[in-house]
C-alpha cells in the first residue's frame, strides 16, 4: 500500500499532497516538512530509498523518492510495493504529467495542482496503483477532459474571457519564471 | 428576477477562481497569512450563494488551501454540495475537496450514502470511476456496509475501467466492514482471471494485500496464483504475486519447493531488475522456510547471493541498497553464504551515501567472528570519527555495540579491549541516549565478566578522573554514572581507590558543571563505599594514620556537598559524613575535621556514639562475631559494620524476573503484622522484620517477644524504633548481603548501573592480542573473585572451550526459582486486518445463507455470476438477464428490510428511493416484480440457479477459454512493464 504521495519543491513548499490515511493539516504539513528535511539534504547521486521518517509510517514504511529539477515527488510506502517498481511509478506519473501540460514544470503544478491530482487518481487510487500503462492514463484523461469542455460549451465563454483578460500579464511572467524542462532533466538523469 | 439572477452570476464572474488565488498567495508572500484570510472570507461568502458554479469554484480554492495546511472541514457541507451537482466539471471538483479533506470520522458522512450510490450507478463510467476513486479515501465503516452491494454489482461492470476501480474498492470496503469479505471473496477470486489484465492486476493486487496480513485463509489460492505467475507477463502483477508466494511459503513447505524451480527460471530470463529482485526475495523466503535437506538447495542459495553480489557492486545505487537489503534476509537462514562476501559489505561500509552504509552496518552483525571483530570494530571507529551527523554516528554506535554485545558477547575474546573501546566511545561526541547504552554495557560486562573487573574499575577511575578535571559532555554525563559504580563495585586495589575518592566527589559537586543529577548522588555513594573498603583494608593492616587520612579527606570531599542544590546528593553527603564521622570519632575524638564537617550536629553524634557503647546487644553481637579478630581492630568493629553494609555481589538479573517472583506461600497480607493486633504504631519497617520469609538475618531480639507483658512490648518497640532512627547499622538489611541470598529483589538495581572508559587505546590490543591473551592468563588465577567466576563460568563452560582464552561471561539472569524465561505474548494489535482473519475456503453454508449478512448477498452474485458467463456467449443477453436476477436480490432485501430491524444492518433503507433515480433498476423491477416473493420460496431457486450456473459454467468453460486466449493476444502487446521511453530505469536494465 501507498501510505502518502507528495510533490514539494526545492524549498520544501508542497505542490501535490496525497493522503491514503488520515492525517489531520497540522500532521500533513509536519509530515510534508519532516520528508523534506530527510529528503533534501541527499545528493543526487545516492539511492532513491529512505527509512525512517518518523512520523509517518515505521519500520515497515519506506521513503522512495524521485528528483526531478526543482521537484520531489516522494512515495512513502509500506513492505507489499516493490521498491523499483514504486521508482518506475513516479516515472510514469511524471511522464504522464509532461504529457498533459507539454514540457512540465513547476508552475504548470502550482496553478493546476487539481489537474495533477486527476492525473494521479488514474494512476494511483486508494493507496493501491491502479493502472501504469501511460497509453490507458492519457486515454482516460482525455475522455474525461472532453466532457468537462461539452459541458462547459458556450456559456464558459465569458468566464473564458475574463480569465483571459486576468492572465494577461501571465506569458511575461511565465517566460521570466520558467525552469528547466523536465524532459531534459529526466535524460540527464542517467542511471 | 431572472434578470438579477443573470447580474449575480455576471459579478461572480470577477470572483477570485484558483488561479487568481494562487497567483495572489505568490503575489503576497510577505504577508501570506493574513491574504489567506482574507481569501477565506471571500470564500466563506461565495459558498452562501446559490450558484453551484460559485460554490465550487470556491471549493476549489479550499482544496488549494488545505494543501497549503488550513483546516477545511468546517466546509463539508458545501463540498457535498459540489459533489452532488449534476455536471460533472463540478463533481471533480467536489470528489477532489472530499477525497483530501473527509476522513472516515468526519460527520455529516451519512449525508453521502445516496448520492455516492447514484453516482456509482451512474451511466457514465466516469461519473462512477470518479465517485469510487473519492469514495476509497474516505470510506467509513457505515459507508461500507452500505455501498458493499453497489461497489460489489459494480465488479462485474461491462466495462473494464469500472470493474478494476470497483476490485480495488473492494479492500478498502473489506477493511471497514469486515463482513463483506466473505460474501464478496467467489467474485474477487473469478476476477483473477478476468480477461481485462488491468482488472487482473487490480484483483491480485487487493489478494495479495489481504493475504499479508492472513496469509494462511489464501493458501488454496495458491494454484490459482502459479498458473498465473507462469503464463502472465505482466511485470507488475508478477512483482506482486511473487511477493504474495513469498508471505504463503512459511505456511506451506511444499508449495516452496514447487516454487523454487520457476523462480529460478524466472531469475536468469528476466531483464527486468524490480521482477529479479523480488523473485530472489521470494526464493529466500522458500529457502528460509524448507531449511535445508532439498537437492539443490546450496545451488539456490548460491544463486541468491551470486545474482545479489551483482546487485550489490552495481553502479546504480539503488540497487547496491537492494542488494544489501536482501542479503541481510540470507544472512539469517544462511550467515555462511554471505560471510563468503564480507569483502564486499565491508567496502559498502565506505560508500558515500548513507542510506547503503546504514544498510551494510546492519549486515556487519552476521559478518563477525572472533578472528575479525577487532578489525571490524577498529574500522567502524575510524567512522565514528569521521562521520557527520548525529543519525549516522548513533547508529554506528548501537551497531557497534551490538556485534560485540551479541550471543552474550560470544565474539568478545579480550574483555580488557572491548573495555577500552567503550571507554573511547564515551569520548566521541554523541547524545546522552547513547552514553546510557555505553553505560549500560560497561555495567553488563562489569557484572558478567568478573575477570575484568579489576581493569574495567582502573579504566571507570580514569573516566572519573576526567570528568572531575572537566566538564563532560552529554555522553560521558550518562557514563559517569555507571563508571562510578563499577569503580567503587569491583575496585580492590588500594592506590586507585585511594586516588579516586576526591575526583568522585567533585564529580558530585559542581566541578562536574552539568553531570547528570542522578550520576552525581550515585558518585557520592562511590566515594563512601570507597572509603568503607579503604578503611577495612587499613584496619585488617593496622594502619591507623592512613585510615585517618582516609577519613579526613572523604569528609573534606563530602562537605562542600552538604549543602548540594540537589536534593539526593545533599542526603547521601549527609549521610555519609554522619556515618564516617562516627567512625573517626571512634579513631580519633580529637580530630578537628570532626568539629569542622559537622559542628551542629556534634551532640547527636556524642549520643549516637555513647548510645552505641552502651546498647549492649549492638556491641556484643558486634564482639561475638568478630571474635579474636576484635582484638587488632582498632575501631572496634565500626569499621567492620561499615563495610559489611557494601559486601556482597549484584548478579545481573533475567528480564521481568521481578513479575515471576512467586508469592510465599504464608505471606497473608490481610493479617496484621504484629503479634498485637491492635497496635496502631508498629511500623513499616517492623514489617519487614516480620515478613522475615524473604530476608535473611532474623534480629535475635524477635525471639522472646512473646514473652513480654504489653507494657514492655511498647516500651521494647519504642526502644527500637529509637535504635534503628539512629543507628545506621540498621540498615543491614537492606544491604547487598541480605540481596546475594534474594537475589530477586536486588538486580534490577544492578541493571540499571553503567559505566565510561577512555583513550584511543583499544588499539593495541589488536596487535599485542596474542601476548596479552598469554600474560593475562597467568595472571588471572589470582584475582581475587575466582571462585565467584567458576560458580559462573559453568554455564559457559562449552563456550570457554571454544575461545580458548576467552573469559567466561555470566550468562542470562537470575530468575526465581521455577520460573521460566518466556517472553508474554505482546498484547494484541488494534489493526483492521484481524477482523479479515477469516476462513474462506468454507463455502457460504445454507445455514449461513440464513444469516442476514449473507443473505443479502449470495442473490445478487448468483446472478452475477450468471451474466459472467453470458457476457461470453452473446452480449445483448446479457444485461437483461443479469438483471432480473440482481434485483430480485434488490427485492428481497427491501422486503427483510420491512421484515425485521435485526436483517437489516447492511441494507441501504433508501433502496426504494433510488429506484427512482436508476432508469435500469426500473425496468428491471418491472420485469421481476413477480419474481419477489417470500424468503422460504426465494432459498430453492436460488440454488436452483447455482446449479444452472454449474452446468452451464461446464459447456461455457471452452468458448470462455478460447475468448481469453484470444483477448490476451491482443492485450500482450500492452502487457509488458511499462517503461518510461529513453530513459534507463533500474527496471530496464538487463543483468
Amino acid at each position: 500500500m501507498i501510505k502518502a504521495i507528495l510533490v514539494f519543491n526545492n524549498h520544501g513548499k508542497p505542490r501535490l499532497s496525497k493522503f491514503y490515511q488520515y492525517f489531520n493539516e497540522d500532521m500533513q504539513q509536519q509530515i510534508i516538512k519532516e520528508t523534506f528535511q530527510l529528503v533534501s539534504k541527499r545528493d543526487d547521486n545516492v539511492c532513491n530509498f529512505l527509512e525512517g521518517g518518523s512520523l509517518i509510517g515505521g519500520s515497515d514504511y519506506k521513503l522512495i523518492y524521485r528528483h526531478y529539477a526543482t521537484l520531489y515527488f516522494v512515495f512513502c510506502v509500506d513492505s507489499s510495493e516493490s521498491e523499483l517498481g514504486i521508482l518506475d511509478l513516479i516515472q510514469v506519473f511524471v511522464e504522464t504529467l509532461d504529457k498533459c501540460f507539454e514540457n512540465v514544470c513547476e508552475l504548470d503544478l502550482i496553478f493546476h495542482a487539481d489537474a495533477a491530482h486527476q492525473v494521479l487518481d488514474e494512476l494511483v487510487m486508494g493507496g493501491m496503483v491502479l493502472q501504469t500503462n501511460m497509453a490507458d492514463i492519457l486515454c482516460r484523461l482525455q475522455e474525461q477532459n472532453k466532457m468537462q469542455k461539452a459541458e462547459a460549451g458556450i456559456s464558459a465563454a465569458p468566464a473564458r474571457a475574463v480569465s483571459a483578460v486576468k492572465s494577461m500579464n501571465l506569458p511575461q511572467q511565465l517566460r521570466d519564471m520558467r525552469l528547466p524542462d523536465l524532459p531534459q532533466a529526466i535524460k540527464d538523469l542517467k542511471f | 428576477m431572472a434578470l438579477k439572477k443573470v447580474k449575480g452570476n455576471f459579478e461572480r464572474m470577477f470572483d477570485k477562481n484558483l488561479t487568481d488565488l494562487v497567483r495572489g498567495i505568490r503575489n503576497n508572500k510577505d504577508n501570506e497569512a493574513k491574504y489567506i484570510a482574507q481569501c477565506m472570507e471571500e470564500i466563506k461568502v461565495e459558498l452562501r450563494q446559490d450558484n453551484i458554479g460559485v460554490k465550487a469554484n470556491a471549493v476549489a480554492k479550499l482544496t488549494y488551501l488545505q494543501m497549503l495546511g488550513y483546516d477545511i472541514s468546517w466546509a463539508i457541507f458545501n463540498i457535498i454540495e459540489v459533489m452532488s451537482s449534476n455536471k460533472f466539471t463540478y463533481k471533480r471538483i467536489g470528489y477532489l475537496a472530499a477525497s483530501q479533506s473527509f476522513h472516515a470520522d468526519s460527520e455529516l458522512l451519512m449525508l453521502t450514502t445516496n448520492m455516492i450510490r447514484k453516482d456509482l450507478n451512474a451511466q457514465n463510467q466516469y461519473e462512477a470511476g470518479l465517485a469510487l476513486s473519492g469514495l476509497s479515501c474516505f470510506i467509513s465503516h457505515d459507508l461500507a456496509r452500505d455501498l458493499a452491494n453497489d461497489i460489489m454489482t459494480l465488479m462485474s461492470s461491462t466495462k473494464p475501467y469500472l470493474r478494476m476501480k470497483a476490485v480495488l474498492m473492494m479492500y478498502k470496503v473489506f477493511l471497514r466492514y469486515p463482513e463483506a469479505l466473505r460474501p464478496a471473496f467467489p467474485k474477487l477470486k473469478e476476477k483473477l482471471e478476468d480477461p481485462d489484465p488491468g482488472v487482473q492486476s487490480a484483483a491480485v493486487n487487493v489478494v495479495c494485500e489481504l493475504a499479508r496480513k492472513n496469509p494462511k485463509n489464501y493458501l488454496s489460492l495458491a494454484p490459482v496464483f502459479f498458473k498465473l505467475m507462469t503464463t502472465s507477463t505482466n511485470n507488475w502483477m508478477l512483482i506482486k504475486i511473487i511477493k504474495l508466494f513469498g508471505a504463503l511459503t512459511p505456511l506451506e513447505p511444499r508449495l516452496g519447493k514447487k516454487l523454487i524451480e520457476p523462480l529460478t527460471n524466472l531469475i536468469h530470463s528476466t531483464s527486468a531488475m524490480s521482477l529479479l529482485y523480488e523473485c530472489i526475495n521470494t526464493v529466500i523466503a522458500v529457502l528460509i522456510s524448507i531449511s535445508s535437506g532439498m537437492p539443490g538447495h546450496a545451488a539456490s542459495v548460491q544463486l541468491c547471493v551470486q545474482k545479489l553480489r551483482i546487485l550489490i557492486e552495481d553502479s546504480d545505487q539503488n540497487l547496491k541498497y537492494l542488494g544489501l537489503l536482501a542479503m541481510s534476509r540470507i544472512l539469517k537462514s544462511h550467515p555462511k553464504s554471505v560471510q563468503a562476501h564480507k569483502d564486499l559489505v565491508l567496502a559498502c561500509l565506505d560508500d558515500k551515501d548513507e542510506s547503503i552504509r546504514l544498510r551494510a552496518l546492519g549486515l556487519l552483525y552476521g559478518m563477525v567472528s572472533k578472528k575479525n571483530l577487532m578489525e571490524i570494530v577498529k574500522k567502524l571507529m575510524v567512522h565514528m570519527e569521521r562521520a557527520e551527523g548525529t543519525l549516522y554516528r548513533d547508529e554506528l554506535l548501537t551497531r557497534m555495540i551490538e556485534i560485540c554485545a551479541q550471543n552474550n558477547y560470544q565474539h568478545v575474546v579480550d574483555f580488557e579491549w572491548y573495555i577500552t573501546v567503550l571507554a573511547e566511545l564515551t569520548e566521541m561526541e554523541t547524545s546522552a541516549k547513547h552514553g546510557c547504552m555505553i553505560a549500560a554495557q560497561l555495567t553488563e560486562v562489569g557484572a558478567r565478566v568478573a575477570e575484568t573487573r579489576a581493569f574495567a574499575a582502573r579504566e571507570c577511575a580514569a573516566l572519573c578522573a576526567r570528568g572531575a578535571a572537566e566538564p563532560p559532555r552529554a555522553a560521558s554525563r550518562e557514563v559517569l554514572y555507571a563508571a562510578a559504580y563499577v569503580l567503587s563495585e569491583y575496585c580492590t586495589e588500594e592506590n586507585v581507590m585511594r586516588e579516586s575518592i576526591s575526583p568522585l566527589t567533585l564529580c558530585a559537586g559542581a566541578g562536574a558543571g552539568g553531570a547528570h543529577m542522578r550520576a552525581r548522588a550515585v558518585c557520592v555513594h562511590a566515594a563512601l563505599k570507597l572509603a568503607a573498603k579503604l578503611l577495612l583494608l587499613y584496619e585488617r593492616r593496622q594502619d591507623r594514620p592512613a585510615a585517618l587520612a582516609v577519613l579526613r579527606e572523604t569528609l573534606a570531599g563530602l562537605r562542600p556537598l552538604l549543602c548540594s542544590e540537589d536534593m539526593e546528593v545533599q542526603e547521601r553527603a549527609h549521610n555519609g559524613t554522619a556515618l564516617l564521622s562516627l567512625v573517626l570519632r571512634r579513631l580519633d575524638p580529637a580530630d578537628p575535621a570532626l568539629a569542622d564537617c559537622a559542628p551542629e550536629r556534634g551532640d547527636v553524634t556524642d549520643t549516637l556514639v555513647q548510645h552505641e557503647q552502651s546498647n549492649g546487644f549492638d556491641k556484643d553481637g558486634t564482639d561475638e562475631i568478630n571474635g579474636d579478630e576484635a582484638s587488632h581492630s582498632f575501631s572496634g568493629g565500626l569499621i567492620e559494620e561499615l563495610a559489611s553494609m557494601f559486601d556482597g555481589e549484584l548478579k545481573p538479573v533475567a528480564p521481568k524476573a521481578q513479575k515471576k517472583v512467586p508469592m510465599p506461600p504464608d505471606l497473608d497480607l490481610t493479617r496484621w503484622l504484629s503479634h498485637d493486633a491492635g497496635s496502631s504504631d508498629s511500623s513499616s519497617s517492623e514489617g519487614e522484620d516480620e515478613t522475615g520469609a524473604l530476608f535473611t538475618a532474623p534480629q535475635p531480639d524477635h525471639v522472646p517477644i512473646q514473652q513480654f507483658t504489653p507494657d514492655e512490648l511498647a516500651m521494647l518497640r519504642e526502644a527500637r524504633r529509637q535504635e534503628q532512627a539512629n543507628n545506621p547499622h540498621y540498615l543491614k538489611d537492606d544491604s547487598p548481603r541480605s540481596y546475594q541470598q534474594d537475589d530477586v529483589q536486588v538486580a534490577e538495581i544492578a541493571l540499571e548501573v553503567p559505566l565510561i572508559v577512555q583513550t584511543k587505546r583499544s588499539d593495541k590490543y589488536l596487535s599485542i592480542r596474542e601476548n596479552s591473551k598469554k600474560t593475562k592468563k597467568e595472571k588471572r588465577p589470582t584475582k581475587k573473585r575466582k571462585n565467584k567466576v567458576e560458580r559462573h563460568s559453568t554455564d559457559s563452560e562449552s563456550d570457554e572451550g571454544a575461545a580458548g582464552a576467552r573469559p567466561s561471561v555470566a550468562e542470562g539472569g537470575e530468575l526465581p526459582d521455577g520460573a521460566a524465561l518466556s517472553d508474554d505474548e505482546p498484547p494484541p494489535r488494534d489493526d483492521p486486518h484481524r477482523a479479515l482473519d477469516l476462513d474462506l475456503d468454507v463455502p457460504l453454508r445454507e445455514e449461513e445463507l440464513l444469516t442476514s449478512r449473507v443473505q443479502q448477498y449470495p442473490l445478487p452474485e448468483t446472478g452475477l455470476l450468471i451474466k459472467n458467463k453470458k457476457k461470453e456467449s452473446s452480449k445483448k443477453n446479457k444485461s437483461t438477464e443479469k438483471r432480473p436476477s440482481e434485483k430480485s436480490g434488490h427485492k428481497k432485501k427491501v422486503k427483510s428490510t420491512k421484515r425485521s430491524k435485526a436483517v437489516d444492518l447492511m441494507l441501504p433503507e433508501l433502496l426504494d428511493n433510488d429506484l427512482g433515480d436508476n432508469l435500469l433498476i426500473e425496468t428491471e423491477d418491472k420485469n421481476q416484480s413477480s419474481t419477489a416473493t417470500g424468503d422460504g420460496e426465494r432459498l430453492p431457486e436460488k440454488i436452483k440457479t447455482e446449479k444452472h450456473k454449474k452446468s452451464k459454467k461446464d459447456t461455457k468453460d471452452k468458448d470462455s477459454k478460447k475468448k481469453k486466449t484470444s483477448k490476451k493476444d491482443k492485450h500482450e502487446t500492452k502487457l509488458g512493464y511499462e517503461e518510461a521511453l529513453g530513459i534507463s530505469t533500474p527496471s530496464k536494465e538487463v543483468v
